[in-house]
């Protein structure tokens, strides 16, 4: 780099800034928690955030198991997704299904999206910490997923009952994180907060990350809800009257329990695809500039909050 | 600039739009100012004309927006604050997004009122930026002044102040000029590598994103045209390598490498790093990362170092150059901004977390406090919310640091209330005094790992005793004739206060002298317990002694003035001189009055000075 500035030589790109700070968060948190976890959804986020954890610790393992909350409702491609990369990269994988859950056969359509989500993931989510005694979880949320999420922590301090009390949480400032907690107390760790959904996508397409098919647009069985594609994933789905299910390209944005995980329809089968796809959506619109934001958020999300 | 080239480039050749794009990189701001300087609109405005905004919030915005029909009122895209105030819910600092083709933004929203000191520091702390608000019909607040300050003390390089609503005052170039003028001369000491000023209306679009014809005598950048251009990589400071170690990657007894993030600096393949506080030097064997070996690393870059040979290293240890340390030391000078609810208290010590390790550290005086109002350093016994002062503070260990301006990893720390665990502060290294100054390198290294050269003293504070004891440490001291009854009055009052919940004992050190006796109360109170004594006090010399020792705050003083007949008759074998107390706290005759209505009166008595904290 003879004819570079030295300064300019040594600048790092957006995306290797957030990557650098990201590798720094993961190893504050396992060196100062006694018994991490990372939560592993299997989707784009959770990709991103184990490639950067296994940055974090690289040539050695990551010194901490994955954990993953099955709602028994996932996308089929998701299982087997999940378990042939646990199998490739050779780390430990948990699964937790809420036993409860299963023995009141709750499902997406009997109980509704709000009460299904909250005993299939937020209480097995707290079952599954309570039990393993883990006293930090790595979570791959970000800041712009919605609103509400502006304002939260890297470190998110949760009391013994794993909940989050907006009035008491930590400043935080520069890199330090303040990781001290009393017994049965833990903390949600978010490394990759400051990322945003385009980004995701330009370091899974930079690092060549492998993300489930689900996000890329092929012909799938789906049927037609509220002006958004479900698809057919199983036969325990339960179609309305006149339903029919039609092969349509779709892809999906967000990943979850299939039955209420809204896919549009798309042509975009490449990550550079998806890449010009969310910027071009917006693009004509507005002059100059681009998006980078979850348009639409999960269907899930919405469901809860009660969009749909 | 070929924002419409770009467009076809994205729809003709993504994988070249996609490598153009890749390369941008990172600016951090602060924008700062209250709902009425029109910061949120101007966010608004830039998250709206950058795209951000989604169609259906546009909609619903357009439908809120009851102003006179077309205008969109910009600030009801980020003020969730508004409805969260009534709510209750603290109000904070949020983080928004977003992106041109030339950078990704991070803006630090804050609240600018006074109370909020705390989130301003907050979101400086991360800033390359500081955006400030003034009001172009009110001129240069002290508002704006404490935001300027703030900025300077967080170490913040470039301020970019926007003079807004300057439709209101008809695109005015004086007004513009005046605020410029007078702005300037108050900034010219702040440090700032630069202030640059931009006359806008936020609720117009003027000079937000593009150039405004409405002030044609304006030719500078607009503000987002700054924000892509503003030069931030010569910030950093890449001379002095620094980089504390994080986290040992041993996945075999082969391999050894010291994790962490570049925080200074530049470090290349066959240097010679120093380990602090070890002093123990060897050379860089290599710089591993997941993608391969680097040759070279730089700040911020976050690697794995192995060095040539074995010397010991771990977290909370800092690798640097040996002819470029850092200051070694454990007393300095340091900007602290207090964030909690509950003051500091120099009387105790707080966990001091800084880079990759924590200390201990004890308060040794508050130098100043800052006035908010006029920013001027004023004496203050502490710091309470949103206070910031200069501290002399002392650590149990040495750390290695740099003084905050030059360093603002190095230079920065926070302080953690270790019974709470709360974060209650935010400090900044002035500067201090290093070991090395004046012995060498290897000598003060090994004071620096010595433990600690400070005088020992206690590291718990009579406010952190009372708090957990629920009452305050005192010595109760019963004077009287031998034979009044002193001792049954004490033990009386002992068993009543424990039965209450008190910690309270009676010391009875037979065979002492009265030295050893005040000593003994005296550890007892400041232990925070009720000592209750009847040790024979004859004299008002004996008792002014008591006093001047144990402070009139915690000493009460109950005369036991029992009947002298009855005492000589009761204790036939003393022959005692009583010089009576002039001012008891109490007196009780136990002739008179049983020994359990004393004690009645005596709580009661204690309850009245608010000894105990539940029953005020």
């Amino acid at each position: 780099m003879p004819d570079l500035d030295p300064i300019l030589a040594r600048r790092l790109t957006h995306l290797r800034q957030l990557e650098a700070e990201s590798i720094h968060i993961i190893r504050e948190a396992a060196a100062e928690f006694d018994h991490p976890v990372m939560l592993y959804s299997i989707g784009k986020d959770s990709s991103v955030m184990l490639r950067l954890a296994r940055k974090a610790f690289a040539p050695g393992p990551m010194p901490f198991p994955l954990l993953h909350i099955n709602t028994t409702w996932q996308f089929r491609e998701m299982i087997e997704f999940r378990d042939r990369i646990a199998k490739e990269l050779g780390f430990e994988l948990l699964e937790w299904i809420n036993p409860d859950g299963i023995k009141a056969k709750i499902n997406p359509f009997d109980h509704g999206s709000d009460e299904f989500m909250r005993a299939m993931k937020t209480e097995a989510l707290k079952q599954s910490l309570t039990h393993h005694g883990f006293d930090c979880a790595f979570g791959g949320a970000r800041r712009d997923e919605e609103k509400s999420r502006a304002k939260e922590r890297i470190y998110s301090f949760r009391d013994r009952f794993h909940q989050w009390d907006p009035k008491n949480q930590r400043p935080e400032l520069w890199n330090l994180y303040n990781a001290r907690i009393r017994k049965g107390e833990s903390v949600r760790v978010f490394p990759i907060s400051n990322w945003t959904e385009l980004d995701v996508w330009l370091y899974v397409l930079v690092e060549d990350i492998p993300v489930v098919p689900l996000y890329f647009a092929k012909e799938r069985p789906v049927v037609n809800r509220d002006g958004t594609w479900i698809m057919v994933d199983d036969e325990r789905m339960r179609l309305e009257k006149g339903e029919e299910p039609e092969m349509r390209s779709v892809r999906f944005r967000t990943l979850g329990s299939y039955p209420l995980t809204g896919g549009h329809e798309s042509e975009a089968d490449t990550v550079e695809k998806i890449i010009q796809e969310m910027l071009l959506t917006k693009f004509s619109e507005r002059q100059g500039r681009l998006i980078d934001f979850d348009q639409e958020g999960s269907m899930e999300l919405k469901k809860r909050e009660g969009y749909f | 600039m070929g924002a419409e080239s770009d467009t076809d480039l994205l729809r003709s050749d993504i994988s070249a739009y996609l490598k153009k794009y890749q390369a941008k990189d990172l600016l951090r701001f602060v924008a700062v100012g209250s709902v009425d300087d029109g910061k949120s609109t101007l966010i608004g405005r830039l998250l709206h004309d950058t795209g951000m905004v989604y169609e259906d919030q546009l909609e619903a915005v357009k439908r809120a927006s009851n102003i006179e029909g077309e205008e969109i009122d910009f600030s009801l895209f980020t003020d969730g604050l508004r409805a969260e105030r009534e709510q209750g819910i603290t109000i904070d600092v949020a983080y928004r997004y977003f992106t041109t083709e030339q950078r990704k933004f991070i803006i630090a929203d804050t609240p600018g009122h006074i109370q909020y000191t705390r989130n301003m520091v907050t979101g400086a702390s991360t800033a390359n930026v500081a955006l400030i608000l003034i009001d172009a019909r009110l001129g240069v607040l002290q508002q704006s002044r404490r935001h300027g300050f703030i900025a300077s003390l967080l170490g913040i390089r470039h301020l970019a102040v926007c003079v807004n609503k300057m439709d209101l005052v008809g695109y005015d170039r004086q007004v513009f000029e005046r605020i410029r003028a007078e702005f300037t001369e108050f900034a010219k000491d702040l440090g700032f590598k630069d202030v640059t000023f931009f006359p806008i209306s936020a609720l117009k679009g003027d000079n937000v994103v593009g150039a405004s014809a409405k002030t044609g005598w304006y030719d500078g950048p607009s503000v987002l045209e700054y924000l892509e251009t503003v030069p931030i990589s010569e910030d950093r400071d890449l001379e002095h390598f620094r980089l504390p170690v994080q986290y040992v990657v041993r996945p075999n007894l082969d391999y050894r490498g010291f994790a962490g993030q570049l925080v200074g600096g530049t470090l290349k393949k066959g240097d010679e790093v120093m380990v602090l506080p070890s002093g123990k030097s060897s050379k860089v064997r290599s710089i591993d990362t997941f993608d391969g070996p680097l040759d070279e690393a730089f700040a911020p870059q976050s690697v794995c170092v192995r060095l040539e040979d074995e010397i010991d290293c771990s977290r909370g240890d800092m690798l640097v150059h040996p002819d470029d340390l850092p200051t070694v030391g454990r007393t300095f000078d340091a900007h602290v901004v207090w964030m909690n609810e509950t003051p500091l208290d120099p009387a105790k010590t707080y966990i001091l977390k800084h880079t990759t390790q924590s200390v201990r550290v004890q308060v040794d005086g508050v130098q100043w406090r800052k006035d908010m109002d006029t920013l001027e350093e004023e004496d203050a016994a502490r710091l309470e919310l949103n206070d910031i002062g200069l501290l002399k503070l002392s650590c149990h260990r040495a750390l290695f640091y740099d003084p905050y301006q030059q360093n603002r990893s190095t230079g920065a720390f926070i302080l953690i209330d270790s019974l709470t665990n709360d974060t209650v502060a935010a400090g900044m290294v002035a500067g201090g005094e290093s070991l090395t100054k004046g012995a060498s390198v290897e000598d003060a290294l090994k004071e620096a790992r010595a433990g600690s050269g400070l005088t020992p003293k206690t590291q718990v504070s009579p406010n952190e005793r009372r708090e957990r004891m629920g009452q305050r440490g005192a010595v109760l001291w019963l004077v009287g004739l031998p034979g009044s009854g002193r001792w049954s009055l004490a033990y009386a009052l002992e068993r009543r206060l424990f039965d209450q919940g008190r910690t309270a004992t009676v010391v009875d050190p037979t065979g002492e002298d009265l030295r050893s006796m005040i000593s003994a109360a005296k550890a007892c109170a400041d232990a925070g317990l009720v000592c209750i004594c009847a040790f024979p006090s004859y004299g008002i010399e004996d008792r002014a002694k008591l006093r001047e020792r144990i402070g009139n705050d915690r000493l009460f003083e109950v005369y036991v003035n029992t009947d002298p007949a009855l005492c000589r008759e009761r204790r036939p074998d003393v022959e005692v001189e009583l010089e009576p107390p002039r001012h008891p706290d109490l007196t009780v005759a136990l002739d008179s009055v049983h020994v359990e209505d004393a004690v009645d009166l005596i709580i009661a008595e204690l309850e009245k000075r608010h000894q105990f904290r539940d029953h005020d």
